[in-house]
């Protein structure tokens, strides 16, 4: 065990000499949960909308009145028919309400009865879908429904996150992606710039089993990661108010397995890699698309066609993503987690499995 | 002198077994899956109703659920309980409340009001799921009224979706793909190049002869110049062949922003190398910023939902005018003259990134 | 003036008082030497005496915290860029590129220098040849044996045949042949008219120079021919001087 102690004693000084990439790994998750748990949003809440008029009368001046009043809408002012593709194009608007030359006598005619056809048109901007969808959206509610008697629209309630706050949705997609990122840039050079300088040889000559060795290589970077898991934990609670009404063990536990996971796949990248340019490059460039898109980070697993899950449900962080949404946001207990703990242990060990795998076959 | 700097760096380039893949495949990977797998159009909204009055209003509200594409009907429970364990599990998106006497009090024109209760974890899926219920909901009381009168029921208003007619969601992402491509690979290479010739010490060995630092930098910028422009050229060529999606506006215009754009951000990586003394320092510098640029440009998220502060950084990022013109002209056939002031101030990132390159690096110390 | 310009011709290196400081640490503490065109000049010293700092003073890659000096008749403190047109430098870790073979490697450091492709050609050909080498033109740098390597930075860092050649423990590491090898090469290069300047620890080597200077503590203790100094320090070896000189040294190993 002397043998043991002795490797993580001179893999601690390996990252207490740098002093400058252990700041920079201890800062980096910090301004980037606040940075992006802050600013982020999917939700649009703006939208630039001009109007094309025909013909103003009381009635379209209601309308446009009611755009312009409300907080989701930017009101650019009327356009002519012709300049709509100009607006657009140039991005100064993202929908245009084209009403109707007999606007009046339609509405009329819906508010009796609630017949009449094409009082208005909707022109949306579907170069941004996203925005179109839900922009079409808002533009019914202001002008359409609430034209109609109020009985007619449900009342909606949002749960668990009354003020639309996406910054709780986004607080566990943030963890997930700094977690595996930062981990597996720190490991994966470890065992590639042996390998480059040479003291690969002293290693494998000694009577360290290579478990132990590969053991040794995490427990500094593990020790680095519990301070990261604190500092954005105690962020995440008290700066982002994020309510973690779950099971506090559990966050804690499943993020000391994901963060395990993380380090064992540098050291497997480690393992695979010639070169430090190329660990490198798997562990930040490549890894980093398949992440924020296969996670569920912006774009929801369920959302995913069939052909895709499988391939998102191979990547780690979809799975404690996925845990800590439900401990930190809805405040399911650990039961409710129990599949992703069990899938994410069950990675790790493999991970493991693999570098261990990989590394004595360069003996 | 350039012209020999300039064969070096080809020359490594392609002597290196993972580089080469990792301009020509790796885009390609990238472009065949990532365009399925971000579809934001919520379908399959998994709906509870809490059906207390069980009326045939009742039971038509939820036949129509029922029918609807976007919405898939998962229970009908009779407590609001219930329902909301279900939501709880994650089974339910959204819960439709009918509360008791509803037929009954709408004849008497004081109908009680139904109510949607909406799992907003995920906001988006909360609340279009919400949206398509309500105006699910609407349609069906409208047309329980107008079968009352035996006018044929048209649309009050019409929805013209311009430039994407069917909503294709990669419509919007292929660009967004694009675009993460190039800050990838023009980013992150050069970054690590310059930093291993620090590591190995070959950086000494140039800084002793006559070479200038701007003819050694610029030989590096060369080949990564070209490697991004062989990116956009692979991504553009896949997403016309296999997406049918081609650019709407002047390739000309995408290729001059695109142009620009590489200088910027590969003079931004210089930045990253010539500050960093180890490849790891390089990498995580460049994973921060690649990490902002991903996230707060505008290339996923809106930048106009973004906090007043948070909208201000954002003119600092590079990448938000070059997604713009990409999205402009790739979608909506904007012009040069449209995407005028981007162009304007990417061209001043331009200048500046390189020349905070060329004051970083130092060939005497 | 008129005098100077002479000295400058006969002395290619002129240096007065040369320091650097890092912070409170005074690496090189006013030196000063000359070095004479066409010589072999020993700048010896133990580790951390100053050597590769006052090297890569000399060969512009360093400003100087206080000093002066010429190196081929162009200021070190003005003139840096310059120097290194008429250099050749080789730094004790062989920096030629690893992924380019012995040929590129040439065309590359040539070409960087301006000789024209001919020239190059012709002058790698002579010189692969007289190390029987030839046979490896196409082979990747970092497939070669270390002391090989060696060699091969020496050819490029001539190659552009410069008027002073700047060595930092050129020899460290190799066994003795290859050593030996390689100070043929440098007797070969200086009666060419090349002016060797070259650090080193093997006071064995201090032998083979023209003449050494010794440098402890960052300051020059002793300068002169091998002959000389081992008058002046009554010494039957370099070795015995060095000892002598270095014993009340603070730093180094």
């Amino acid at each position: 065990m002397t043998g043991f102690t002795s490797f993580v004693k001179k893999e601690t000084l390996h990252i207490l000499r740098d002093p400058r990439t252990m700041l920079i790994a201890l800062l980096m998750p910090v301004v980037q949960i606040l940075l992006f748990g802050f600013a982020i949003s999917t939700e649009v809440n703006n939208i630039n909308v001009a109007v094309v008029v025909p013909h103003w009368s009381e009635s379209v001046r209601q309308s446009v009145e009611k755009l312009s009043s409300n907080p989701y809408i930017t009101y650019q002012g009327a356009i002519e028919q012709g300049e709509i593709d100009q607006y657009m194009r140039s991005g100064k608007c993202d929908a245009v309400v084209v009403f109707s030359n007999d606007f009046d006598k339609v509405l009329s005619e819906w508010k009796q009865n609630g017949t009449g056809e094409n009082a208005m048109q909707f022109v949306m901007d579907a170069s941004n879908t996203n925005l179109a969808q839900l922009g079409s959206g808002y533009l019914t509610n202001i002008l359409a429904v609430d034209q109609m008697s109020s009985d007619m629209m449900p009342e909606i309630h949002m749960l668990f996150n009354p003020q639309m706050k996406s910054s709780f949705n986004f607080v566990p997609g943030i963890m997930g992606m700094i977690f595996i990122l930062i981990c597996g840039i720190l490991t994966s050079v470890s065992i590639v710039r042996e390998k480059e300088t040479g003291t690969m040889d002293v290693l494998l000559v000694s009577p360290v089993r290579p478990l132990r060795i590969i053991l040794a290589k995490m427990i500094p970077y593990f020790a680095l990661s519990c301070i990261n898991l604190t500092s954005i934990l105690l962020l995440a609670h008290y700066v982002l108010e994020v309510p973690m009404s779950g099971n506090l063990g559990a966050i804690i536990v499943i993020s000391l397995v994901y963060i395990a996971l993380a380090l064992a796949l540098g050291l497997l990248v480690s393992t695979i890699a010639k070169k430090q340019v190329v660990a490198l490059l798997i562990s930040a460039a490549i890894m980093l698309m398949p992440i924020v898109f296969l996670s569920g980070i912006i774009f929801p697993v369920e959302n995913m066609p069939d052909v895709i899950k499988p391939i998102s449900a191979i990547i780690p962080a979809r799975w404690y993503i996925d845990a800590m949404r439900k401990l930190m946001i809805q405040g399911i207990g650990f039961v409710g987690v129990l599949k992703d703990f069990i899938i994410l242990c069950v990675m790790t060990i493999a991970i493991i499995g693999i570098a261990l795998k990989n590394f004595k076959d360069k003996i | 002198m350039l012209k020999v700097l300039i064969k070096k760096e080809i020359l490594q380039f392609r002597r290196n077994s993972f580089l080469p893949k990792l301009v020509v495949v790796f885009p390609i990977m990238i472009m065949l899956v990532l365009p399925w797998v971000t579809t934001m159009d919520v379908r399959h909204v998994n709906v509870s109703v809490v059906d207390s009055d069980h009326s045939q209003i009742s039971n038509r509200i939820i036949d129509k659920i029922n029918a609807s594409e976007y919405l898939t009907l998962h229970s009908v429970t009779s407590t609001f309980d219930l329902s909301m364990s279900e939501l709880d599990k994650g089974n339910v998106d959204v819960i439709l409340e009918i509360p008791q006497d509803y037929e009954k009090t709408m004849l008497t024109g004081h109908p009680k009001r139904l109510s949607i209760s909406a799992n907003s974890v995920n906001s988006n899926k909360g609340s279009i799921g919400a949206q398509y219920l309500a105006q699910t909901i609407s349609h069906t009381l409208a047309e329980q009224r107008s079968m009352t009168s035996p006018e044929k029921r048209g649309d009050f208003f019409t929805i013209q979706n311009r430039y994407n007619p069917t909503l294709e969601y990669r419509n919007f992402m292929i660009p967004a793909l694009l675009i993460i491509l190039m800050i990838i690979i023009t980013g992150f290479l050069p970054a690590l190049n310059l930093v291993s010739e620090k590591e190995a010490g070959t950086i000494e060995q140039i800084n002793v002869t006559p070479v200038s630092r701007f003819s050694f930098t610029l030989a590096k910028l060369i080949v990564y110049w070209a490697a991004g422009l062989v990116v956009i050229t692979i991504a553009l060529l896949v997403a016309w062949i296999v997406y049918g999606l081609s650019a709407v506006g002047s390739l000309a215009v995408i290729y001059a922003g695109a142009f620009l754009f590489i200088i910027t951000i590969s003079g931004f990586g210089i930045i990253a190398s010539n500050i960093s003394s180890t490849m790891q320092q390089a990498i995580f510098f460049m994973f921060f910023f690649v990490m902002v640029f991903m996230l707060m440009s505008g290339l996923l998220t809106p930048i106009e939902s973004m906090p007043e502060w948070a909208q201000y950084i954002t003119y600092a990022l590079p990448p938000r005018y070059f997604v713009s013109i990409m999205r402009s002209v790739f979608l909506k056939g904007a012009t040069f003259y449209d995407m005028r002031y981007n162009f304007l101030a990417l061209t001043i990132f331009t200048i500046v990134m390189n020349i905070g390159a060329a004051i970083t690096y130092k060939k005497r110390s | 003036m008129n005098d100077n310009k002479t000295t400058n011709i006969s002395h290619i290196i002129q240096v007065k008082d040369l320091t650097k400081q890092f912070g409170s640490f005074t690496a090189v503490d006013h030196i000063t030497f000359d070095v004479k065109r066409g010589e072999i000049f020993g700048f010896l010293g133990a580790n951390g005496a100053g050597k590769t700092t006052a090297m890569r003073m000399l060969c512009g890659l360093s400003f100087p915290t206080s000093g002066s000096g010429t190196v081929a008749g162009f200021d070190i403190m003005r003139q840096g860029e310059k120097i290194k047109s008429h250099i050749g430098y080789m730094s004790q870790r062989f920096a030629l590129y690893d992924d380019l073979t012995v040929m590129e490697n040439m065309q590359l450091f040539g070409g960087i220098y301006r000789v024209g492709k001919k020239e190059i050609d012709r002058r790698a050909t002579e010189m692969l040849q007289k190390l029987k080498f030839a046979s490896e033109r196409n082979t990747l740098v970092g497939s070669l044996p270390l002391g090989w390597k060696q060699k091969l930075a020496f050819a490029v860092a001539t190659l552009h045949r410069p008027e002073i050649v700047f060595l930092d423990e050129p020899t460290g590491g190799v066994d003795p042949i290859t050593r030996r090898q390689f100070w043929e090469m440098i007797y070969q290069a200086s009666s060419e008219n090349t002016t060797i300047f070259v650090t080193t620890h093997y006071m064995d080597e201090a032998e083979y120079c023209h003449r050494v200077s010794m440098m402890v503590d960052g300051q020059i203790k002793a300068l002169g021919t091998p002959t000389e100094l081992k008058q002046q320090y009554n010494a039957s070896s370099m070795d015995e001087v060095f000892r002598t000189l270095a014993r009340g040294a603070k730093r180094g190993d």
